[in-house]
């Protein structure tokens, strides 16, 4: 599959006066063309700043890219002007946030919220923006555009307005779509709306989408491939029928032991990870995961484990998949 | 938007009528009266005196009376001038005030918006230093601190603009810029916080995640939103300039209201004193409504009804 995004060993730091909170320690993925890829992992564990990192939508400073490269089509966007940067956000990459109650200007009127970027990329009129920015409406399954078109956001629901941040980011047809969290401040119903628009539009469009949540049921339906994130680094990626049936990180298979089951019985407490992320001011010299893991080793509080191929289409990085270490278990 | 206009106008005539009436009986209960300064008189020119001015009725005669006149914009005679009315003092002392009130809102609030803007988009850099120490000086100086260093190095020592005095655009410069401080340190503070606020929101990172330049960001998405709260306060800052410009007209001698209100209760001038209070409520409510339309027009989300 053609590569759209390859994000090769980025380090993200945020300068704090603390001293230097190192939030992502060596990424990498890829996106290809059309493809849906998840991000999830526990908050804090560096989803939302590498997806942020992707547009470098994050201030500088106190944020600051250590090293490691973003190619978007071949061209690295850390490399990137600010100006350079203005190009290619909203039009070749654009993202969706997480709370839309707070991710529209409440004193702009929506269609001129989706027009912006139009009117910015496409050199296009007031006029046909605003005829455009319809369109897109009625395309995000909002009834009645015209009329909506002209009202400001405190007149959307919370559904509605996530619509319309869908509208907005796909205004200028990018070829990739971030999702941070797009569904995590609606309610059920609604979030089930949105991701079947969003899966909707991704096949009439083609738009990759990178979506990052830390709700397990979203990904299974929406995406191809999942990345695992812990402490600030990849620690499985593969398919999706590969990381929910066949788990290899422990991490991963508590995050999967941890999702509640509707035929659970309702007086069994529910299994959780027991503990809490490391402090990424201070990052652990060996895996990150080893203070919760319940079959650490003496080699994983000393040695960071590298991603292993398990199989073609699943990697994983701990210390039990290495020949030595068989005949121990993984929980 | 009717209604709502109604309703404000029926609430702004109980708030003067209120004012009106404490006022009087304010003013009538401090001791002395109109002719106290004159000296000796016959008992007789005193009293004929008393009953011209109908100073001999009962209070609530008075009062009454002094209603009625009201009802027909008639402020009364001056008690100290044998040929102005009170009517006269506003019309030429009204707009010099206002001019030089205006003047100093425009220029104070404007300064103040820019200074606050930079202030928040620099924060804890160079221009935020900067303007926030320019914003205590304002806060902490008293104006009438500020125009006498005016007027002795500007007019005085370097001979720039006339020292006093009200006529050519001239004159107005140092008493607006007297009057400005103030507000302007007042608006930098309260932006630049607001500002702050702002830059922080979601819909920001979205303006920028559309790839919209910085420039047009900070225009068009932070500025109009940070500003709502300037609009609120703009109503206080109009009173304080009022109140504050008794002062300056006094030091530059501008032939303005804040003189003839001060001069008024020195000469227990009844009717001046009655006639520029109840004007200046006048004008601050009139002021209050406008603020109140203008904050619909800058969010949306506030309605203005006739409802509740």
């Amino acid at each position: 599959m053609e590569k759209i995004l390859e994000v090769r060993d980025l380090h993200v730091t945020f300068h704090t006066y603390a001293g230097e909170v190192q939030a992502v320690r060596g990424v990498n993925f890829e996106v290809g063309k059309g493809e849906a890829i998840g991000i999830v992992g526990e908050s804090g564990c560096g989803k939302s700043v590498t997806a942020q990192s992707i547009l470098k939508l994050l201030p500088q400073p106190p944020v600051q890219y250590k090293q490691g490269s973003i190619l978007f089509n071949g061209q690295d966007l850390l490399k990137k002007s600010e100006k350079e940067m203005e190009k290619v956000r909203g039009k070749e990459i654009s993202m969706i946030f997480q709370d839309p109650m707070t991710s529209l200007n409440p004193t702009m009127t929506v269609g001129k919220q989706i027009a912006e970027g139009l009117t910015k990329h496409h050199k296009m009129s007031a006029a046909a923006a605003h005829k455009r920015a319809v369109e897109l409406l009625e395309m995000v399954g909002i009834p009645q555009p015209e009329r909506r078109v002209n009202q400001y956001p405190h007149e959307f629901s919370g559904g509605m307005r996530q619509r319309a941040m869908i509208a907005i980011a796909l205004a200028c047809q990018p070829q990739l779509l971030i999702a941070d969290e797009p569904t995590t401040a609606l309610d059920v119903t609604i979030q089930a709306q949105i991701l079947e628009l969003m899966k909707e539009l991704q096949k009439k469009l083609g738009t990759s989408i990178i979506l990052i949540t830390h709700d397990l049921g979203v990904v299974a339906d929406m995406c191809e491939r999942v990345i695992v994130m812990y402490a600030g680094k990849v620690v499985e990626s593969g398919t999706v029928d590969e990381i929910f049936y066949n788990p290899q990180h422990p991490y991963t298979k508590g995050l999967l032991r941890s999702v509640p089951r509707l035929d659970q019985n309702r007086n069994e407490p529910l299994t959780p990870i027991y503990g809490t992320p490391p402090d990424l001011l201070k990052p652990p010299a060996g895996c990150g995961y080893a203070a919760r893991c319940e079959s650490a080793m003496r080699v994983c509080q000393l040695y960071d484990p590298k991603l292993d191929m398990v199989r073609s289409n699943h990697q994983s990085a701990c210390w039990l998949h290495h020949p030595l270490a068989q005949g121990k278990t993984g929980s | 938007m009717l209604r709502f206009t109604l309703k404000r106008l029926g609430w702004a005539l109980l708030t003067l009528w209120m004012v009106i009436t404490l006022t009087f009986v304010l003013m009538h209960s401090i001791p002395g009266n109109p002719f106290a300064k004159e000296g000796k008189m016959p008992p007789g020119v005193f009293e004929n005196l008393m009953r011209y001015y109908h100073l001999d009725e009962p209070l609530y005669v008075q009062y009454g009376l002094y209603l009625k006149s009201l009802l027909q914009f008639d402020f009364g005679p001056s008690i100290k001038s044998s040929t102005l009315t009170v009517n006269d003092y506003i019309r030429e002392g009204f707009p010099v005030s206002l001019h030089l009130g205006l003047q100093a809102l425009i220029i104070g609030v404007t300064l103040g918006i820019i200074f606050g803007v930079f202030a928040a988009l620099y924060h804890n850099r160079y221009p935020d230093y900067l303007s926030m120490v320019l914003a205590i000086i304002g806060l902490s100086v008293p104006n009438f601190i500020l125009a006498t260093v005016f007027i002795n190095y500007v007019a005085v020592e370097w001979g720039l603009l006339p020292p006093a005095q009200w006529g050519t655009w001239k004159h107005t410069i140092l008493p607006s810029l007297a009057l400005a401080a103030m507000p302007m340190a007042f608006t930098a503070r309260l932006m630049r916080s607001s500002m702050l606020e702002v830059l922080s929101q979601d819909y920001v990172k979205t303006a920028k995640a559309k790839g919209i330049a910085k420039s047009m960001v900070i225009l068009k998405h932070t500025i109009r939103n940070a500003i709502l709260p300037i609009v609120t306060v703009l109503g206080v800052i109009a009173t304080n300039l009022v109140t504050g410009s008794f002062v300056i007209e006094h030091i530059f001698g501008i032939p303005g209201m804040g003189e003839m209100f001060v001069k008024g209760i020195f000469n227990r001038d009844y009717p001046v004193i009655l006639g520029s209070t109840v004007f200046y409520s006048a004008v601050l409510i009139f002021l209050t409504f406008v603020i109140d339309v203008l904050y619909t027009w800058i969010d949306p989300r506030i309605k203005v009804t006739g409802g509740e």
